[in-house]
């Protein structure tokens, strides 16, 4: 019938535009990009110069990636307590409750509240705490902007970590408890290592979130073009770099942000196949 | 029996301790992690709620010095983000006109040949496609649009951003909620007799209608709140327009403008609020569009 | 029952009521008496309540929230409703329908799983001679004393079954519970198990539940059939099966209900 072939070949079609998109990502990216990496070798990546005055212009990729690296992985030590123990509630003390489904639905929220309202609230009710405990005096800084992304990214750790966490055979509870175990001696002994791959995905996969995250940092951080120079230092991000000065670059100068952005999508590409994979081979 | 070994019970107390404590170390970390949702959303409310009245969705958003009469004199700021609306409204229709029938059909072809390799490629990229962070789909937009095609900032590059945005959550969304329709379903169909092209149009998506809905519903919902792209490709107009080939604002990029200059401080609350509401609004609605139909 | 001195029973059920939901009794009023040493089986239909009663004994019933549970059970004369659980789980052992190994432990740590479990710190030597003396009571011991340190996956289900009774029986328990133990395995692992309790029955008191008439004919010393949560009749397994009194006993032991 010429409506199957027809259904069949546009089925086809569409699954191209994937593959064309993915194409055109890499290439542009690396298009855009190569003008910087001709000028700068692969110097690029590790130099943390930044100066963009005319007749000397120099840029390097580290502070970024620095920053990037400091606050993901600080959002993610902030995270994971909070994610633990929420998962551990949902999925173990409170399953199938509707204490835990009230839990989990407030958890949702917290993943639909948009970046830049995140940021915004960071700003004015965040910041002027910081200031106040005298670590920072503006209140910007690595650290004010990774405790907001630890907020953000916890919906992720969450979910996932609970949902493996769920899976975890009754039996094997039941075998430890008819041992005499007590209901946390259970849970470190049988339900965490069971679930030891599945809960150390989810944070992998929540870590690549915190790394793409721009707007919350952005309004965070500080904006300085350098190495973070403390936990409560300003610095910058490779999301953030962008977001500020991509708008006005040009020339050089705007292969060296999209240089930037072809590194920020290599290191969470990676970042995320990495956790899908420690998925796929627990599942 | 005769105890070959010495059994304690003398450490069960402190074991029973542990447990307790440890279970009261869990509520107050689920406690500790919910909290700031009420502190945003209170914030926020209290805050924006002074802003918003009718000409908040009606009026454009002000200019700078309107704002800061009204601020030092102690009135509401007048305008609103009419232009915002508008822009958002234009983008997200032109995204998902591209994103949804392309997604849908994508996601449609992976579930009904999930044993080819060539599926199998299609889906991780698709994988990857969503882990990409969004403000580089911005700089994807701005090269390929604002550089080539409209030679300036657009509302048509904003749109194609949230459109590479959406297409692999509506495609995820699609597949998995296929994957839920029993297989029985399909037979009875091919054993009447249908072709497989109706089978498609007539049985598979019908069923599972609620379940695309609901991806469609949050993957909207995901880049109406987006704001890093649009900074790329947008930029911001203070017009009210249709014209896909100038910039155009959005809701997110307003309040982006509103946060940067201090007179306008409460209308980033009530910008805030509105956006928080309406997004969450639609999560909420995708859930329960998404329970109520259980049959898939 | 017999007129038997107190002392014999190692378990006493005193009007033991249990139930989920208010209302709905599961185990309704059951009063009945265990012999030491000697294996007693409880069957009947499904849902007649005979898990529910064999988990009371070890408290593993407790494990629901909102259970309610009447009346009392007695170890050694002690009600084990007020003693300590960990202290009863010591005492009361469980075997489980599934076999279920810890899969992230060797055999060697499987079986002192309940040692590890509980904090109870051993000399090497000592652990070595639990595990011994514990793989040779379930006959065991030669068949896998060549891979102890081998995960217990590679075990068949016969085997994995016998390791989990090693490990119940590594405390020494006063009583091993079984639920429906040989249910998920093959005719010849489940003969080899029915051969291992009737060795067991010798140091231990086993209580077994099954859904198998059979099984409890050949190997029990004791038998009750439950009906819809109550103890319909108890007594000798002999005599039980060849002369019911009940009605209802009758029509189960001849299959006019499973």
């Amino acid at each position: 019938m010429s409506g199957d072939r027809v259904t069949k070949v546009l089925l086809f079609i569409s699954s191209l535009t994937i593959l064309l998109l993915s194409a055109g990502i890499v290439i542009s990216l690396f298009g855009g990009a190569l003008p910087a990496f001709r000028e700068f070798g692969f110097r690029f990546i590790i130099s943390s110069a930044w100066n963009p005055t005319a007749g000397s212009e120099e840029y390097g990729a580290m502070s970024f990636i620095a920053g990037t690296v400091i606050t993901s992985i600080l959002a993610l030590i902030i995270c994971i307590p909070m994610a633990f123990s929420t998962s551990l509630f949902i999925a173990e003390y409170y399953n199938g409750t509707r204490t835990s489904g009230i839990l989990r639905s407030l958890v949702d929220l917290l993943a639909g509240i948009p970046s830049i309202v995140y940021g915004f609230w960071g700003f004015y009710a965040l910041r002027p705490l910081m200031v106040a405990t005298g670590l920072t005096d503006q209140g910007f800084g690595v650290f004010t902007a990774s405790l907001v992304l630890a907020i953000m990214i916890v919906p992720y750790a969450t979910s996932l970590s609970a949902e493996i966490i769920s899976m975890v055979p009754a039996e094997l509870k039941e075998a430890a408890y008819s041992l005499g175990a007590t209901r946390r001696e259970v849970i470190f002994s049988v339900v965490i290592p069971s679930a030891r791959s599945g809960i150390i995905a989810s944070f992998i996969l929540a870590l690549g979130r915190a790394l793409g995250e721009t707007m919350a940092v952005t309004m965070l951080i500080g904006n300085a073009n350098v190495i973070p120079k403390g936990l409560f230092a300003p610095g910058n991000t490779m999301a953030s770099v962008i977001a500020n000065q991509f708008g006005e670059a040009s020339g050089l100068k705007m292969s060296a942000l999209i240089a930037i952005g072809l590194l920020l999508f290599l290191i969470t590409a990676l970042v995320n196949y990495l956790g899908k994979l420690i998925i796929k081979r627990f599942a | 029996m005769t105890e070959m070994y010495p059994v304690l019970t003398d450490n069960i107390s402190r074991r029973n301790r542990t447990n307790i404590r440890f279970r009261y170390l869990v509520i107050a970390g689920s406690v500790i992690t919910v909290i700031p949702i009420f502190l945003i959303v209170g914030n926020l409310a209290v805050k924006g709620f002074r802003q918003i009245n009718l000409a908040f969705f009606t009026k454009p958003a002000p200019d700078t010095f309107q704002a800061m009469m009204a601020a030092s004199s102690g009135e509401i700021i007048p305008g609103g983000i009419a232009n915002g609306l508008t822009g958002s409204l234009l983008m997200v229709v032109l995204a998902s006109l591209f994103a949804i029938p392309l997604g849908l059909m994508t996601g449609i072809y992976i579930y009904e040949n999930s044993s080819l390799k060539y599926a199998r490629f299609i889906r991780s990229l698709t994988e990857i496609l969503q882990g990409v962070p969004s403000i580089i789909l911005g700089i994807i937009a701005y090269i390929w649009i604002v550089k080539n095609i409209t030679r300036g900032y657009s509302a048509l590059a904003g749109s194609v951003s949230l459109a590479i945005m959406m297409l692999p959550l509506i495609i995820r969304s699609t597949e998995e909620t296929m994957r839920m329709i029993p297989v029985s379903i399909r037979e009875a169909a091919f054993a009447l007799g249908t072709p497989y092209y109706k089978m498609i149009y007539k049985i598979l998506i019908p069923v599972s209608f609620s379940g695309l809905a609901t991806g469609v519903l949050l993957a909207l919902s995901r880049i109406l709140g987006e704001t890093a792209p649009l900074m790329l490709t947008a930029l911001g107009s203070p017009a009210i327009s249709l014209d896909v080939t100038r910039p155009v604002s959005a809701v997110p990029l307003l309040i982006w403008d509103f946060y940067n200059d201090p007179n306008m401080v409460s209308l980033v609350w009530s910008a805030s609020l509105f956006l928080m509401v309406f997004v969450l609004s639609m999560n909420l609605l995708a859930r329960s569009v998404a329970s109520k139909h259980k049959y898939i | 029952m017999n007129n038997t001195p107190q002392s014999n029973n190692v378990l006493e059920i005193r009007d033991l009521s249990i139930a989920y939901e208010p209302g709905k009794n599961a185990v309704n009023g059951v009063t009945a008496s265990v012999k030491r040493n000697s294996i007693t089986a409880i069957m009947g239909p499904s849902g007649c309540g005979k898990s529910t009663l064999l988990r009371a004994m070890n408290r593993m019933h407790e494990l629901y929230p909102n259970i309610r549970t009447k009346g009392d059970i007695l170890l050694d004369g002690q009600s084990i409703f007020s003693m300590s659980v960990i202290e009863l789980r010591r005492k009361v052992g469980m075997v489980f329908q599934r076999p279920n190994p810890f899969p992230n432990m060797t055999i060697y740590e499987n079986v002192v799983a309940g040692f590890s479990l509980n904090d109870i710190r051993l000399k090497k030597s000592q652990r070595d001679e639990i595990v011994e003396n514990a793989l040779r009571n379930v006959t065991l011991w030669d068949e896998v004393k060549e891979s102890l340190y081998r995960k217990g996956t590679f075990l068949s289900g016969g085997q994995q079954q016998r390791l989990c009774v090693a490990r119940a029986i590594a405390f020494n328990p006063e009583v091993l519970l079984l639920d429906e133990p040989t249910s998920a395995l093959d005719p010849i692992a489940t003969s080899k198990i029915e051969d291992l309790l009737g060795e067991l029955k010798k140091k231990y008191t086993l209580v077994l539940v099954t859904h198998n008439m059979s099984q409890a004919a050949r190997i029990s010393d004791d038998s009750m059939f439950m009906y819809l949560g109550e103890l319909v009749e108890s007594g000798r397994t002999g005599t039980l099966f060849t002369t019911p009194k009940d009605p209802r006993t009758e029509a189960y032991l001849t299959g006019k209900f499973g």
